[in-house]
């Protein structure tokens, strides 16, 4: 309750859903019917209100639980939060790719590049070898995070040795990632046979992980290892030297650098398993939920990580909090775009609604008067200072 | 124009910063309020000034109880403030910065800047300034820019002036020339409140004086006061001025310094011909005035400059293009120049800043992962041992004062087994107290047979402290004398003079 108010989480909270709120505005005001109503205001809130309210439980039904496929048995009522923890899963890797690298001071824009990678690796060796079940997807998964984390220490490195930025490079990167993908799957190697389109074909049954509630649901153990992989790097962060040096660096590089530690070799190791952490999400999303390659298989992975890191406030329960939350508002909103009027994209505009809040705290602050709660443990400090 | 302060109570979450405090500044008076840092002094004067609101008292000005609820209610009633760190912008010019705010504007939205300068030459004349109102502020030194403030309170006709620890951040000669400043103010009938913990600067020019001691008032005095009597009230308890030196016996030569030479990026000297040692049981302090080299020199012998020729050995090891972490791990014990910045990671829990240097080995941690526990337990024995004063030990480190950031990196360095104590201003900035303990830990150090490189700008300090001086001056040793040297021929020798003392 106390870190609710302490500022750090509360901010996220209140940004989304002043977003939310926001959100319920612009469908309100944005649909036909509610604004043929304008000479009579108050049936006009009355059917703006109900505009809103049924986008949202379409939004929220699309995403948890559907009384509608309900009624079909067999549990698939369920089938909407199998999809959000489908589409969570590479969202948890990858934001905890881009909240590891802000830790230490990086901003990895890198992610997409990354997660391609991973992608590219994991359906290769998906479909190329044949190999015993566990071992297969072990295998596929693990050459996937092994160039995704080259290709992020690549950043690394330069940033260390040359001074180059990582912002810059990262940008670059994801072009080439982008286009490598592209050029890739017109190759022999990863054509599908019998198809012209660029799609490759799909990984063996031995490489496709595990479903957890059965073939009926796609939800797989993607979910059980994002999970872990964001202990493991909570573990990382706060228990190990690695992650000491990583937020030390992170948090003052000079002092870092006074105190023996070696910015160049945290900036190298940092983008390597940022690289890593963003290159299984691309593996897990082949191995757990698409099985082929397609030029699409990255989506905005990589760019929603930026958003979901932040949102998270850099801290891998944040991370897969903010995750959850946004894989539910784009699995929810592909359902509101079926049953009601407001478009996709809106859950597009709350997403930026969101960013724009966390990046302006002072605005939410303000907005809900939360000045003198945040403020008082700074100013303690500073006043007693003097 | 007299300003009083009236039971001014304030306090954050459980601290009383300011108790009840009465304060009382006749016109044309200058009022010094001395106290330790964390004593409350800057607390009450952001009241005054209308950054913080007291939770009661009053304040009154010339008898009327006014209402300060921001800084432009605190100058339309004659109260400007000069702050410890300057609200200038280094590109615009001394005009611009002064007029910032409350321009005029000519024409269609450009700046007219005429009337500000006639203005700010008048005040220039009247106080017998020396300022150019076309001068970039980046260009002007700080003693300067400080001028600069200064005359930014008389431009908004202020008649008391705010003066936040204006020594801290000046050289002697600066300091020299502020007090005259001071001087000519209250000659022209302005009131000062000087706050500061210097006691010879409160001796040459107060009127009055004030001591604050853990948000109270706990006594008044003038400035006939010994400097003795003045830090102990300030301090609380019977404080010893001089330093007490054991005789010097020096062991072994643990430092070696031969033909050292640091280059920047681009080729250019900025430390040549070094050459000097240090022995176990020695302190040998650098002097000099500031940006001669010392900086350059003592980030050379920690491995922290890139571009490094010569040699320097710590007990026969050449450390010369090892790692930073080699020359910490072959026996040095480095107290940077700036403890914000280098010394410390002032997001980071104090018990983490205990640890920067020490983490990755037994017994903090073991195989990779840190021990929390002995983390936890490590923290509070060497906060103890260094009598940090700190609420807890997972408070950030940017919650603790000057003093108590710099026991929390003396308590990090000296706790490692170290032959070497390579020390850069470590007292800049702290109050008497704090300088006490840390002249103390110093010369423990070297009673305990360490050997110890001091480099300091304070001449009281240099010549209390070292059994040998070396004398910088660009960017080489111009030469190394005796303690018994005169402050003279101290000072001759920083501006490069040699010859008269051989």
């Amino acid at each position: 309750m106390k870190r609710l108010i302490s500022g750090s989480a509360l901010l996220p909270i209140l940004s989304f859903a002043l977003a939310m709120l926001i959100g319920g505005l612009l469908i309100a005001f944005s649909d036909a019917k509610v604004l043929a109503l304008r000479s009579e205001p108050w049936e006009m809130v009355k059917a703006g209100a109900a505009t809103a309210w049924n986008a949202y439980v379409a939004l929220f039904e699309g995403a948890f639980y559907d009384p509608n496929l309900a009624r079909q048995g067999g549990g698939q009522g369920f089938y909407p939060i199998s999809e959000t923890l489908v589409v969570a899963a590479p969202l948890i890797l990858a934001g905890l790719s881009v909240a590891l690298a802000f830790r230490a001071g990086l901003f990895n824009i890198g992610a997409q590049g990354q997660f391609i990678f991973g992608a590219i690796g994991a359906s290769y060796i998906g479909f190329t070898y044949e190999l015993p079940p566990i071992l297969h997807i072990t295998v596929a998964a693990l050459f996937g995070v092994f160039i995704a984390g080259i290709y992020g220490g690549i950043v690394g490195l330069l940033k260390a040795k040359t001074g180059a930025h990582e912002v810059i490079v990262t940008i670059m990167l994801n072009y080439v990632a982008s286009y490598l993908l592209l050029w890739l799957l017109k190759t022999e190697a990863f054509l599908r046979e019998g198809r012209n389109d660029p799609i490759a074909p799909d990984i063996l049954e031995s490489a496709q992980l595990p479903k957890i509630l059965g073939s009926e649901f796609r939800i797989s153990v993607a979910i059980l290892i994002s999970l872990l992989v964001a202990w493991l790097i909570a573990f990382l962060l706060n228990k190990t030297t690695l992650g000491f040096r990583f937020r030390a660096v992170g948090a003052n590089a000079a002092a870092a650098r006074t105190a023996g530690m070696s910015v160049a070799f945290v900036t190298t190791s940092v983008m390597i398993v940022a690289g890593a952490l963003a290159g299984l999400g691309g593996a897990l999303n082949v191995l757990g939920g698409e099985y082929a390659l397609t030029v699409g298989i990255a989506g905005s992975f990589g760019f929603d990580a930026i958003t979901v890191a932040l949102l998270g406030r850099a801290k891998p329960l944040g991370v897969v909090l903010s995750a959850l939350l946004f894989a539910s508002l784009r699995v929810g909103g592909q359902m509101m775009q079926a049953k009601t009027d407001t478009p996709l994209d809106l859950v597009l505009v709350i997403q930026a609604l969101i960013i724009l809040f966390i990046a302006a705290p002072a605005l939410v602050k303000a907005l809900f008067r939360l000045k003198n709660i945040n403020a008082s443990s700074g100013m303690a400090a500073k006043g007693w200072n003097g | 124009m007299s300003v009083e302060l009236r039971g001014i109570t304030k306090s954050f979450g459980s601290l009383v910063a300011n108790d009840a405090i009465d304060l009382k500044v006749d016109a044309g008076q200058i009022h010094a309020i001395l106290g330790e840092n964390g004593a409350g002094k800057s607390t009450l004067m952001n009241i005054l000034f209308g950054l913080l609101q007291p939770d009661s008292g009053e304040i009154l000005i010339e008898g009327k109880a006014i209402e300060v609820h921001e800084p432009s209610d605190a100058l339309a009633a004659g109260i400007g403030m000069v702050h410890q760190h300057f609200m200038l912008i280094p590109v615009f010019t001394v005009a611009e910065n002064i007029v910032l705010g409350h321009e005029k504007i000519r024409g269609v939205g450009s700046l007219d800047l005429r009337e500000a300068r006639t203005q700010i030459m008048e005040i220039a004349k009247r106080f017998n300034f020396e300022i150019d109102p076309d001068a970039l502020i980046e260009d002007l030194p700080v003693g300067v820019q400080q001028r600069v403030e200064i005359i930014k309170a008389l431009f908004f006709n202020a008649k008391i002036i705010i003066l936040d620890e204006p020594s801290a951040v000046l050289t002697p000669q600066e300091t020299d020339e502020l007090l005259n400043v001071m001087r000519e103010l209250k000659k022209q009938g302005k009131s000062i409140i000087f706050i500061t913990h210097k006691l010879r600067e409160v001796q040459e020019v107060a009127d009055e004086i004030t001591i604050i001691r853990r948000g109270k008032v706990v006594g008044k005095a003038k400035p006939t006061a010994s400097q003795e009597e003045l830090a102990s009230m300030m301090v609380g308890r019977p404080v010893d001025l001089e330093v007490s030196k054991k005789p010097f016996t020096p062991g072994p030569v643990i430092l070696k310094i031969s033909d050292l030479k640091v280059t920047d990026n681009r080729g250019r000297p900025l430390v040549s011909e070094i050459n000097f040692d240090v022995r176990a049981g020695e302190i040998l302090a650098v002097a000099g005035v500031q940006g001669n080299g010392q900086t350059e020199l003592a980030r050379a012998i920690l491995n922290l400059e890139p571009h490094v020729d010569g040699s320097i050995t710590i007990d026969g090891h050449e450390i010369v293009g090892k790692t930073v972490n080699e020359s910490l791990e072959s026996g040095i014990a480095f107290v940077p120049e700036s403890r914000e910045l280098d010394g410390l990671i002032s997001s980071f829990s104090i018990a983490e800043n205990l640890i920067l240097d020490t983490f990755h080995s037994a017994p903090i941690s073991k195989s990779g992962i840190l021990d929390l526990e002995k983390i936890r337990s490590n923290a509070e024995e060497y906060t103890k041992q260094f009598d940090v004063r700190l609420q807890s030990i997972s408070d950030p480190a940017s919650s603790l004062s000057g003093g108590n950031k710099q026991k929390v990196v003396l308590a990090r360095e000296l706790t490692r087994p170290v032959k070497l104590l390579v020390a850069s201003q470590p007292t800049r900035g702290l109050d008497v107290g704090s300088i006490e303990f840390v002249h103390e830990r110093i010369l423990a150090e070297r009673d305990a047979g360490r050997a110890v490189l001091l480099f300091s700008n304070e001449l009281d300090e240099v010549m209390a402290l070292a059994d040998r001086i070396a004398v910088m001056y660009h960017g080489s040793i111009i030469d190394i004398v005796a303690p018994s040297v005169t402050r003279n021929e101290l000072g001759l020798l920083m501006a490069g003079v040699k010859g008269k003392t051989a």
